[in-house]
């Protein structure tokens, strides 16, 4: 059997705002547009994918929260509607999406081999989370290839965010394990954004992007740091770096997700492709993607 | 009624979110010792004359300001994220509406951002539906869920409380309120045999044990003075603040004249869980004096990054 492989790594952060803007069928609530420099980049994004041959889609979520232990999707198939606790109002979801249940059994298999605690989701009843849902709709809107939806183990509230970073790792490398013995061809999804400082109120119209900015210009200088080092193909520092910037600017990197990503690429030394940077009710979101095919990887912005 | 009135609460209950004893009481004696005191709340519920049923879950996060749920018949199927393998939970709640649209003015009118959330479908987090599926399992009386908006701290919570004193006294109902929290909320980070469950550590439940002895003296006043210390000994630092104390002290009124009853303490996966009562009464106690300001009125932030700059 040919080994399996990740063809791409991609930081693909959820506002739902995103979905909200886009007006897809799915979803409910009806909007005038708005943050276009994220929808357009996504857009770009998923032209991308579209040109890569892959077999499955694997995102790593924080809006699936698990405190004892990594759990993992474990049911071929999900229907619901997803509506956001926090921006019910944007986001009300239909989805019905397939699983690819073999390779995240075999991820379980390969992380519980390594000492990390693992459990399979297999409730019919539960509810897939918006981050999934909205990271993977702007990837790959037509859903034509199967997902798997990792938790987040909070470690960082747990212990630190250095025991943060040695999970996720770890459990980016049997992941990839996994992947390589699977013979399937990968997509891996970081789902976060950068800098997670919202704002507490809402503009009247939330399209309105005359009120969008970042919450403050320290998040965006700490955001800007990120994004270079990512540009210089240094994500060994940006994970060395991680701590500090988790700490200063309450990013959503603490859920382990970019680690998670990074560790199962083994640390990539490329630059990453930058699809677009914008704030999103006041958190700061890049969207990139690492493409490990020297041939296929591109200077986007 | 005039909004100068005192609101008619008749008890509140802190209680236990994790799923535990609605899912599996028979898991472990000390889950059927807790489904046993929701029991006993469920009763006095139903001997009471409330007319509805005040809910504060710290299993519900909110960012823009307070959200209320409004939703007349909230229908749906639950399931929790770590306990998803012990079921679902079904639920079909009957909300106070008019409640909910009266508190959000209220929340207003002191100066809190706030909204309530009507949609088919909301994900009703789990530590409400355990406490509505175990209190109220008839709908017998209409609730109201309040979130607890995750950048909030002290002066926002106690005027969130005060709006809802606000809005009982408004209206005119009696009320019986409902904090969802755990004690400490360090939970075990591996699955455990239910019949080996205990609280994490000697010091989490020495904690416990302390504030437990406060709420069964009716200490209601001192235990919101001590939130901060108990948020920095006891909690998993997921918030900014340990807030449950803060919001009932705030609703059922900012004082140490409570009879109160703990009615079950045990472990939840390693977490504290306790349900217990707390019904006005006289003859306070307590040693404390405290000297952080009450509030009335939360003006936001107060920018005090901005200020005493050299020019």
């Amino acid at each position: 059997m040919t080994k399996g492989q990740i063809v791409a790594g991609c930081l693909a952060p959820h506002p739902p705002h995103l979905v909200y803007a886009d007006n897809p069928p799915q979803n409910e609530a009806y909007s005038e547009g708005g943050w276009e420099t994220l929808r357009w980049g996504y857009q770009r994004l998923a032209r991308k994918l579209k040109d890569i041959d892959y077999d499955a889609i694997v995102i790593f979520t924080p809006h699936w929260q698990t405190y004892i232990g990594t759990h993992f999707l474990g049911l071929p198939e999900f229907s619901s509607k997803s509506v956001d606790p926090v921006f019910p109002n944007l986001f009300r979801y239909n989805y019905d999406l397939k699983v690819d249940v073999e390779l995240s059994e075999a991820m379980r298999d390969a992380a519980s081999q390594e000492g990390i605690i693992t459990k399979m989701m297999r409730n019919p009843h539960f509810r897939v989370d918006y981050g999934t849902i909205t990271s993977c709709h702007l990837l790959n809107p037509e859903w034509d290839k199967p997902i798997v939806t990792i938790s987040s183990n909070r470690n960082t509230h747990y212990y630190s965010p250095e025991v943060m970073i040695e999970q996720a790792t770890a459990l980016g490398r049997a992941c990839a394990k996994a992947i390589e013995e699977s013979g399937k061809r990968v997509v891996l999804v970081a789902s976060h954004s950068l800098s997670h400082r919202h704002f507490v109120e809402e503009a009247p119209l939330p399209e309105d992007m005359s009120k969008e900015h970042i919450y403050n210009h320290s998040q965006y200088v700490w955001d800007m740091k990120i994004v270079e080092m990512m540009r210089q193909g240094k994500s060994r520092e940006v994970i060395d770096i991680m701590p500090e910037f988790t700490e200063q600017t309450i990013a959503e990197t603490e859920g382990g997700g970019l680690i998670w990503m990074l560790g199962a690429m083994g640390f990539p030394d490329f630059p990453a492709e930058i699809y677009g940077y914008q704030s999103v009710i006041g958190t700061g979101n890049v969207i990139a993607c690492w493409d490990p095919n020297d041939d296929t990887r591109e200077y986007v912005l | 009624m005039s909004e100068t009135n005192e609101p008619e609460i008749l008890f509140g209950i802190y209680c236990p979110p994790h799923p535990q004893p609605l899912l599996s009481p028979d898991a472990s004696e000390g889950y059927g010792k807790l489904r046993a005191a929701f029991e006993e709340c469920r009763k006095r519920i139903e001997e009471s004359e409330a007319d509805i049923i005040l809910v504060y879950s710290t299993t519900w996060p909110s960012i823009i300001g307070h959200q209320i749920q409004a939703l007349e018949n909230a229908v749906w199927t639950h399931v929790d994220d770590d306990f998803h393998y012990l079921g679902s939970m079904p639920y079909d709640f009957h909300m106070d509406t008019e409640f909910a649209h009266a508190m959000k003015d209220n929340c207003e009118k002191r100066g809190l951002e706030a909204r309530t959330v009507e949609y088919e479908g909301f994900p009703i987090d789990t530590g409400s539906v355990v406490a509505l599926q175990l209190l109220n399992p008839d709908n017998r009386i209409p609730a109201c869920i309040l979130s607890s908006n995750m950048y909030a701290n002290r002066s926002e919570t106690i005027v969130l409380g005060k709006a809802a004193r606000d809005t009982l006294a408004q209206q005119g109902k009696k009320a019986v309120v409902v904090v969802v929290s755990s004690l400490s909320n360090r939970m075990f980070t591996e699955h455990i045999d239910p019949k080996e469950d205990r609280i994490h550590s000697q010091k989490d439940d020495d904690w416990n044990r302390k504030i437990l002895e406060f709420f069964d003296d009716g200490r209601l006043e001192d235990l919101s003075q001590l939130s901060r210390d108990i948020h920095g000994q006891i909690r998993v630092q997921k918030v900014v603040a340990y807030k449950p104390a803060w919001w009932l002290a705030a609703t059922m009124g900012q004082h140490n004249n409570y009879h109160g009853e703990v009615l079950a303490y045990e472990a939840l996966h390693g977490s504290g869980g306790a349900v217990i009562t707390l019904a006005p009464s006289t003859g306070s106690v307590g040693d404390k004096e405290f000297d952080e300001d009450d509030v009335e009125f939360y003006r936001g932030d107060r920018n005090v990054l901005d200020k005493g700059m050299l020019e």
